[in-house]
């Protein structure tokens, strides 16, 4: 091999190398430093003390607090809830238990701002289609629960982020061995001591870790509080920021609050983070294993069709009722009357996909970012994930920890950080046009990027590139013909992973939107904020059916993949 | 009477028959193995014995204890069935620590505490693990491991312990200090053993008596030198030890290997009558009970001979067939593209496969 090929293969290494830290530099790191900037800088000098005064001030300590408070709610919740499905599906005899793991997984794909619409519609106090059936039907004096109170969203909120321990804990209860059972059931235990002393205690890590995730979803959620909070003046720090941004028109105050508010997320993210490291590094036993028999089952008996019922029922509640009722408030002539077939109609549907300009904008909007955030990244997210798990340079530590450094910061944090750099201040004025929502989504999802390709690069073994380069391929071909086509799978799953969420998206959208570059999520948002009731289901319902075919298609299309 | 009994035991998984109405006794303080290759039903056996699977047919007993009965509709969960028994892949409980698993089935029986740390340190003492009580069994090694899930078992101190391949997941030069530790452990408290594994040097190695299993049916119960020496049928000759299997050619009365001209002896042993009424036949041998002669004998040409440490191992080619011959370093054989002749010691007749 000549000497030209050789140098050719180090230029592609540097090439790829400086690529990669410029753009985590440019679209992560940046942007989080200039809201630590803006937060602890205050008239060119570092100033904690100031830091203090903003968040002493109440509504902004009490953001925080109501942050932890409905986080630690949830959290709670989802995890018992998440931890039972999880040990019905697998370790009882429960009638149609694949399809029921299947059906518990769906509230991930219903976005919890549009199910938090829907609970709205069905349980505000005095309009909600339950309550109104309570009192005017069965006489009651008052509501029978407020949507519109921290328990209404914490229930909210649990019903769709539950999934998130829910599949943590299936996965490690499939994976655990069953003679780590056994020898406990053949010491003398019986099924409800080996379940307290032995499955839960294993499984614990799994359900730690899950909760945690949850946690650090709910701490940074804007919508559901956003739909649910603002009306009785629940903030947490999502809706504060987006609140300060939003009404002050970009005041320095109000933006200065802002990153401190960030600044806070960020770090109770990070400290969130690192339990979930330490608890997956120390904790996670050794406990998956070769033979395998089928696992314990516990007898449910009399019980097993009345849980199997409430199951169903709990999918139903959860799921359908609220679908339901967005489809159906979407056909409504007027918001209020009653389901009755002269006041259903599909007018609002044509108009909101062909008529209406605010609407038909929202949904090319948030198809055109998708398509390009997805491509975007997930071409650099291979890029960065070689530099990260095949080459062997210096710096690359650095790189690793840009990499999971959007993991730890959360939409809204990203769209100010985007802000901040993207309005003019540094040059480059993209404020109030798409551009600075395709920044922001790449920025969001190059975490999902980075995990699924840096997963498919791990599985392709260094020496098939070697044997390449051995067989006469320079780097570029060895790259281009080996490499690439091995870690497709991987690629696919990238697009995937980044292209639906962000079809749904609108923590961060909201806070970049301008007047024509509402995203689906926004224009939603915006016409329940501006009481166009029936037209934002109307439009919720349309992306239910984006979503759910989206989620079809792709089911089918990975099955073929594998 | 046997002290485990199956009797007409039978197993079925769908349409696919596990175990087919197996019928054994075992003795009180016997190590008893079940062998055979994978999906044999050695492991449904040991786990229908267990509790872990019900019985489709029979009954299995302990002493005067029915522990499985179909005819009676009788199941006693394995919970309640007192054994001992020890796992492939350890199983030993990650959160607790080596004191906490070996301590785990005398407090499940809420036992006194007292009584409780006197057993448990007995069953440490026995397993050499007293040093490691406190320790998590994740910083132990394998063997480590495996010696928790030993005392574990032991700590009931019970009648009966049931072997899951307990070795197999070892390196091999642990394999066998861990098999004399089995051994002096059941010297010491006297249990019963049903041993599952697919290793035949363990089984032989360990064991009193041997069942030799394929496709859920017994092939064989005996002592470790009879299955060796005598076996019951060509597939327990096959999967014991090293073999050869040879056609050979009947006609009037005179045997010969195909492809060769020598006469085989045929009365020592006799060829069984039905053998001979087929006109074909099967001679089994083992490589290491085959001598080479200077005169006489089957004749071949040595293809290859490669040297194992102890035993050189010739590969013999007669008219097409390859006949594997071993024999010590120290004898003197033939050279690679030699011809030479052999005579078969022990020769055992199969009938010829259709």
């Amino acid at each position: 091999m000549g000497r030209g090929s050789g140098g050719g293969g180090v230029g592609i290494a540097g090439v790829m190398l400086s690529l990669s830290v410029g753009i985590l530099v440019v679209v992560v790191a940046v942007p989080v430093l200039i809201i630590f900037f803006n937060a602890l800088w205050v008239a060119g000098r570092f100033n904690v003390a100031d830091m203090v005064k903003v968040l002493s001030e109440p509504d902004t300590y009490r953001a925080l607090l109501n942050s932890l408070f409905i986080a630690s709610g949830v959290t709670l919740m989802s995890t018992l809830i998440g931890t039972f499905f999880a040990w019905l599906v697998t370790r009882t005899d429960l009638p149609l238990k694949a399809t029921m793991k299947v059906l518990f997984l769906v509230p991930f794909m219903l976005p919890s701002f549009i199910g938090a619409l829907a609970w709205k519609m069905l349980l505000s106090p005095r309009a909600g289609y339950i309550n109104r059936f309570f009192m005017d039907v069965l006489g009651f004096d008052g509501p029978v629960f407020d949507i519109y109170s921290f328990a209404g969203i914490m229930g909210v909120e649990t019903m769709y982020l539950f999934p998130f321990v829910f599949i943590q804990v299936c996965g490690a209860l499939e994976r655990m061995d069953p003679t780590l059972e056994e020898s406990a059931r053949i010491s003398g235990a019986s099924l409800f001591t080996i379940t307290r002393k032995i499955t839960i205690p294993l499984v614990m890590p799994s359900i730690l870790s899950g909760a945690l995730l949850i946690m650090l979803y709910s701490m940074a959620h804007f919508g559901t509080v956003a739909v649910l909070g603002i009306e009785t003046g629940i903030f947490n720090i999502p809706t504060l920021i987006y609140e300060k941004i939003h009404q002050s028109a970009g005041s320095f105050k109000s933006i200065r609050t802002g990153t401190v508010l960030a600044t806070v997320l960020v770090v109770t993210a990070a400290v969130i983070m690192y339990i979930q490291s330490k608890v997956l590094s120390r904790g996670r036993y050794q406990i998956i294993a070769g033979k395998s028999f089928r696992p314990l089952e516990i007898k449910l008996r009399g019980l097993r069709v009345p849980i199997l019922c409430l199951c169903i029922g709990y999918i139903a509640f959860t799921i359908l009722l609220p679908s339901i009722t967005i489809f159906l408030v979407g056909g409504l002539k007027t918001y209020g009357l009653p389901f009755t077939s002269e006041n259903l109609t599909l007018a609002n549907y044509k108009y909101i996909l062909f008529d209406w300009k605010l609407t038909r904008d929202a949904i090319w909007n948030s198809l055109s970012l998708g398509l390009a955030a997805a491509l975007i990244t997930m071409f650099a997210g291979v890029m960065i994930s070689y530099v990260i798990v095949k080459m062997k340079v210096r710096g690359k530590g650095i790189l690793e920890f840009l990499g999971m450094l959007p993991f730890s910061v959360p939409g809204s944090v990203i769209a100010l950080g985007v802000i901040l750099t993207w309005s003019g201040k540094y040059g480059i004025n993209i404020y109030n046009t798409v551009w600075i929502i395709l920044v922001a989504y790449i920025a969001r999802y190059m975490a999902f990027s980075l995990k699924a390709n840096s997963a498919a690069l791990e599985q392709v073994h260094d020496s098939l590139v070697e044997a390449a380069r051995a067989s006469g391929a320079t780097m570029g071909q060895a790259l281009r013909d080996i490499l690439l086509p091995l870690v497709r799978p991987g690629m696919l799953a990238a697009f995937f992973l980044i292209f639906l969420p962000a079809l749904r998206e609108l923590t961060v959208s909201v806070l970049l939107y301008g007047p024509t570059t509402r995203t689906i999520g926004v224009a939603i948002y915006t016409l329940n904020e501006d009481g166009e009731t029936v037209y934002s289901a109307a439009l919720a319902g349309v992306a239910l059916l984006i979503i759910v075919t989206g989620q079809t298609i792709i089911g089918r299309f990975t099955r073929a993949v594998k | 009477m046997a002290y485990v009994r199956l009797e007409n035991v039978t197993k079925k998984f769908g349409a696919v028959t596990a175990v087919d109405r197996l019928t054994i006794g075992i003795e009180k303080g016997e190590c008893f193995s079940m062998l055979g290759p994978s999906g044999c039903g050695k492991t449904t056996t040991l786990r229908m014995v267990a509790g872990f699977e019900d019985i489709d047919d029979g009954e299995i007993h302990v002493g005067e204890r029915l522990l499985s009965s179909r005819r009676r509709n009788y199941y006693l969960p394995p919970e309640k069935r007192g054994f001992g028994m020890v796992f492939q892949a350890f199983a030993v409980w990650p959160h607790l620590s080596v004191h906490e698993n070996v301590a785990f089935p005398l407090r499940v029986r809420k036992l006194p505490a007292a009584e409780i740390d006197r057993r448990t340190r007995v069953a440490l003492e026995h397993t050499n693990l007293l040093a490691s009580a406190r320790k998590s069994p994740e910083d132990l090694s394998g063997g480590g491991k495996q010696r928790v899930a030993l005392a574990r078992a032991l700590a009931l101190n019970p009648d009966v312990m049931l072997l899951d391949e307990p070795l197999s997941s070892l390196d091999p030069h642990l394999r066998e200090e861990m098999r004399f530790e089995i051994k002096d452990l059941q010297r010491t408290f006297g249990f019963s053993i049903l041993y599952v594994t697919h290793d035949q040097s363990e089984a032989m190695a360990i064991s009193d008596r041997i069942l030799v299993m394929d496709r859920g049916v017994v092939q064989q119960v005996d002592t470790p030198l009879n299955v060796y020496q005598k076996p019951a049928n060509r597939f327990v000759f096959g999967f014991i030890g090293l073999s050869n299997f040879l056609e050979v050619n009947l006609s009037g009365g005179e045997a010969r290997l195909n492809g060769a001209d020598a006469r085989l002896p045929v009365s020592t042993p006799p060829l069984p009558a039905e053998v001979k009424a087929g006109g074909r036949a099967v001679l089994a041998s083992r490589p290491s009970e085959i001598d080479f002669v200077a005169e006489g004998g089957v004749r071949g040409v040595v293809k290859r001979c490669a040297y194992l440490g102890e035993v050189i191992d010739y590969r013999v080619d007669v008219g097409g067939q390859e006949i594997r011959i071993q024999k010590g370093r120290r004898t003197a054989g033939p050279r690679e593209g030699e011809p030479c002749g052999f005579v078969f010691l022990k020769p055992h007749w199969y009938g010829a496969e259709e």
